[in-house]
């Protein structure tokens, strides 16, 4: 492997986590607003137990991303700054809302109401719209203007992919985020959430894959090279389809009295997301915008690559540790969890 | 306006929002840390309720911390594309690692602030440590690359290609170490300066003696640690004030209006630098003194404006920033250390107009910060990297920045009023003779 392409394997991993971990965030929000007022169940609190500790950590994973990607692709920067101007800013301004609306909502009572719908509808639009970014680099929306890159805004807002891509990144996050929670909702003990995430995974499941097949169904003319390149790639949306459907099934298993096993659901779901999203890069490769910008392209000197490799190998050693005593903390300590069961001496 | 002046208001307004909640981010967990210390020294709750209701604040300060550091990091490629195609090649690692930084705040403040009650003693204090360490840390990783933006160094720039790169080069630029002390210690100061204000206004309106006692203590904390960290920002200003002689003569010259290279050159304070008559209109001089501050000798040699090209000076306004700033820090030494003097020397209690004076002091430090910066930033001006790139080569050619401008500065005006609104309900709610009677300080 040359180094474009350790390079957009790293990131691809930085992507991956953070689109898992930010579904799972934005969901969380969106469901913690959802039950706060449902009287019979503490499927509202518990989002909010989960998202609390972590939302910083998550929203660190994103700039993660932004910066690995000047690191390592700087000639790139030039011309994806200069395109994605309008929707990342619309992004940051949902971003901003979304986070410190929910912040002044934990601190006062006073309008929380309003403070918490904002946060939670300015949330789940987020990973829609990360996900439309998607078609835009696919070729078929970006044209030369007056010597600059444009996107094509009316041509884009007027064609079906967008919208299905949309409705794809809406359900994926509502559906990660209900198995998350029904998946804490187990370890906490917490039997009556996990009833209804339980339920709301199992109807948005087969949402988020019809949705996937509608937005390869949907692509426009121009981006019909990569749908040649998915049947390339068959084998791994074959493993994805069945991760998902291994995944499902295991809200059925019974184990003594309780109903499915959450814990095989997640990682299963989490195995078909990887696996659809590694199918997909492939297929991408190697443009970063089809066809005007290929990694080779963009990517760093040998250099900065090697003190950037460097720089991530002393982060590694320095926060896997920390990372660890977290989990450990807010993941799996039953003190935490379910304070009621444990009370404290 | 044309592009290029939109792009460097939208990010320099960003900027300056930021950097009102990010100063505070790295200056209060310093307090929360002394807090946890001398709790654990003296064993008096008053320290221990501190620390907690601090921190209660500093999570709705990083609640915005932490999104409109997110705008800015991403606002750096959307507006400065052309500098950060550079910056990518160049400077990368102190941005990978400030993310290093972040991790480690993140996590340790949520187990700082969820996981408490599960923590021993010295694991809390270490937490909070580390809190400090991730924030101070991002602060001194992001001043690397503005140091490097002011005294480039790793690289050649050949035909617009960058050439013979050595990244650790451009980290240990030399103006460095110096800026990042003095953005370190100019925040402590500001996160104390904060505090105390907040104390002494408390102490002015206060009638119950139990939450006096309490307001005088987070005083006397503050005031501590604000004049020991104030009086380090002057004496570290004047090196930095010499590193400008050494590597941006003319952001010096500008700062103080000399046109004419001299030895034995005056200070100039107040007053407005005027380009035609080629003087400072207004200002008190001090004899020699310029010359002392830049090189240490009353007859060293400082350079004026008339040596470089008209077209590279830095705006004059400057010198207004520049004044501000050694205003402010001149007038936060002597109050802080008035009232040390009433405090150790005299063994008296604040008067009343020094308890007034001292709630402006907040304020005070959070304007000396912003006109630092602005004086750092436009003083560079016309160049983004000096003597590298102009700043109308590093900016996008996208269109309509404009409304996003508009846009974003209206999100900012929204967030500073209800970040206040809500701290105000938030202390009203929960007032500190609530924690003071109750056990309420573990829940
Ligand atoms: C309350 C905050 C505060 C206070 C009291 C001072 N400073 Fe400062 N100063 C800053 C906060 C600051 C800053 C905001 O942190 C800056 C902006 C960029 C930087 O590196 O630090 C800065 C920059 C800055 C620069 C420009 C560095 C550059 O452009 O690279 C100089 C020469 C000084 N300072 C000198 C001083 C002196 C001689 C002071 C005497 C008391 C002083 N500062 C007080
Ligand atoms: C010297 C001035 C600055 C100081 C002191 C400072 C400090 C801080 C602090 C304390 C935080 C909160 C960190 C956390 O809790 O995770 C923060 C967040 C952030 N800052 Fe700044 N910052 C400065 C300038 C900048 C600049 C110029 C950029 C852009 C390149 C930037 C980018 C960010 C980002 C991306 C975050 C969000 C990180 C997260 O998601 O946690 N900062 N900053
Ligand atoms: C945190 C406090 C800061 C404030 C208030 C601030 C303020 C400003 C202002 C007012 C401008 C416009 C300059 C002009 O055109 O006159 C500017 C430009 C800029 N600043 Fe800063 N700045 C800050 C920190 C930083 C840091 C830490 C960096 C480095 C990463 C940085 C990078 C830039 C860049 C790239 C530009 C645009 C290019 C240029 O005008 O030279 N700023 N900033």
């Amino acid at each position: 492997m040359n180094e474009a392409y350790v390079a957009i394997s790293l990131l691809w991993i930085f992507i991956f986590i953070y689109s898992i971990a930010g579904a799972i965030d934005f969901g969380a929000g969106f469901w913690a607003f959802v039950f706060e007022k449902n009287e019979q169940t503490r499927a509202g609190v518990l989002a909010n137990k989960f998202l609390s500790p972590t939302w910083k950590i998550t929203n660190v994973f994103l700039v993660l991303i932004v910066i690995a990607f000047v690191g390592f692709f700087p000639r790139a920067t030039f011309m994806l700054g200069t395109l994605l101007l309008w929707p990342v800013c619309i992004i940051l301004i949902l971003l901003t809302v979304r986070s410190s609306f929910m912040v002044y909502a934990y601190s006062a009572k006073y309008f929380q109401r309003a403070l918490k719908t904002s946060s939670a509808i300015s949330g789940i639009l987020i990973p829609s719209l990360f996900i439309s970014v998607l078609p835009i680099t696919l070729g078929g929306f970006i044209e030369e203007q007056n010597g600059t890159m444009q996107i094509q805004f009316m041509t884009l807002l007027q064609s079906v992919t967008l919208y299905t891509h949309i409705g794809f990144g809406l359900t994926s996050a509502l559906y990660l985020s209900a198995l998350f929670l029904a998946d804490y909702a187990r370890e906490a003990r917490d039997n009556a959430a996990y009833i209804i995430y339980r339920k709301w995974a199992i109807i948005l499941g087969p949402l988020t894959l019809g949705f996937a097949v509608l937005v390869t169904e949907t692509m426009v003319e121009e981006a019909s090279w990569i749908v040649d390149r998915f049947r390339d790639n068959g084998l791994w949306f074959g493993l994805s389809i069945a991760a998902f459907i291994f995944a499902y099934i295991s809200l059925w298993i019974k184990k003594g009295d309780d109903i499915g096993h959450p814990r095989f659901a997640v990682v299963g779901c989490i195995l078909q997301y990887g696996l659809a999203s590694y199918a997909y890069g492939n297929a991408h490769m190697p443009y970063i915008i089809y066809p005007i910008l290929t990694i080779e392209q963009g990517v760093t000197n040998p250099e900065m690559f090697r003190s950037l490799l460097l720089s991530y190998s002393i982060g590694i050693v320095i926060l896997v540790p920390s990372f660890i005593l977290f989990w450990k903390l807010f993941l799996k300590d039953q003190k935490y969890l379910n304070p009621n069961e444990n009370p404290e001496e | 306006m044309d592009n290029v002046d939109m792009a460097r208001a939208f990010f320099g307004s960003s900027m300056a929002f930021h950097i009102i909640f990010a100063t505070l981010g790295v200056g209060i967990p310093l307090m929360i840390v002394f807090g946890e210390l001398m709790y654990q020294i003296k064993k008096d709750d008053h320290y221990k309720i501190m620390a907690k209701r601090w921190t209660r604040a500093l999570g709705i300060i990083l609640g915005v911390a932490i999104p409109s550091g997110t705008i800015v990091g991403v606002l750096l490629s959307l507006l400065w594309p052309g500098f950060m195609e550079i910056v990518g090649q160049v400077i990368a690692v102190p941005f990978q690692v400030e993310i290093w930084a972040f991790f480690l705040e993140a996590i340790f403040m949520s187990i700082y602030v969820f996981a408490a009650d599960r923590l021993s003693n010295l694991m809390r204090i270490i937490s909070v440590i580390f809190v400090a360490i991730g924030a101070t840390a991002s602060a001194v990783f992001i001043t690397n690359v503005h140091s490097w933006m002011n005294t480039p160094r790793g690289f050649d720039l050949v035909n617009g290609e960058v050439v013979n790169v050595d990244p650790w080069a451009a980290v240990f630029n030399p103006s460095f170490a110096v800026t990042a002390t003095h953005v370190v210690v100019s925040a402590y100061m500001t996160g104390a300066f904060i505090i105390a204000s907040i104390a002494a206004f408390q102490l002015l309106k206060n009638k119950n003696n139990n939450e006096k006692e309490y307001h005088r203590k987070a005083l006397f904390l503050s005031l501590m640690v604000g004049g020991l960290m104030s009086l380090t920002t002057a004496i570290n200003g004047h090196e930095t004030a010499q590193m400008l002689h050494e590597y941006q003569p003319e952001k010096l010259a500008a700062a103080e209006g000399l046109f004419e290279t001299t030895a034995y050159a005056p200070l100039a304070i107040g007053g407005y630098v005027d380009k035609e008559s080629e003087e400072v209109i207004g200002a008190v001089e001090i004899p020699w003194a310029l010359s002392f501050l830049a090189t240490n000798r009353f007859d060293g040699e400082v350079k004026g404006l008339n040596e470089f090209p008209k077209d590279t000076w830095p705006p004059l306004y400057i010198h207004i920033l520049f004044n501000i700033m050694v205003g402010v820090g001149t007038f936060l030494i002597i109050i802080s250390f008035v009232s040390l003097f009433y405090r150790f020397v005299l063994k008296k209690t604040y008067p009343r107009w020094l308890l007034w004076i001292l709630t402006t002091t907040g304020l005070f430090a959070m304007i000396g910060i912003q006109s630092g910066w602005i004086f750092s930033c436009t003083g560079r001006q016309p160049w983004t990297i000096y003597y590298i790139q102009k700043t109308e080569d590093a900016a996008t050619t996208s269109p309509g920045i404009g409304t996003l401008f508009v846009m974003f500065i209206s999100l900012y005006v929204l967030l500073l009023l209800l970040t206040m609104i809500i701290m105000l309900f938030y202390f009203r709610r929960n007032p500190l003779s609530k924690e003071l009677h109750g056990k309420g300080v573990n829940g």
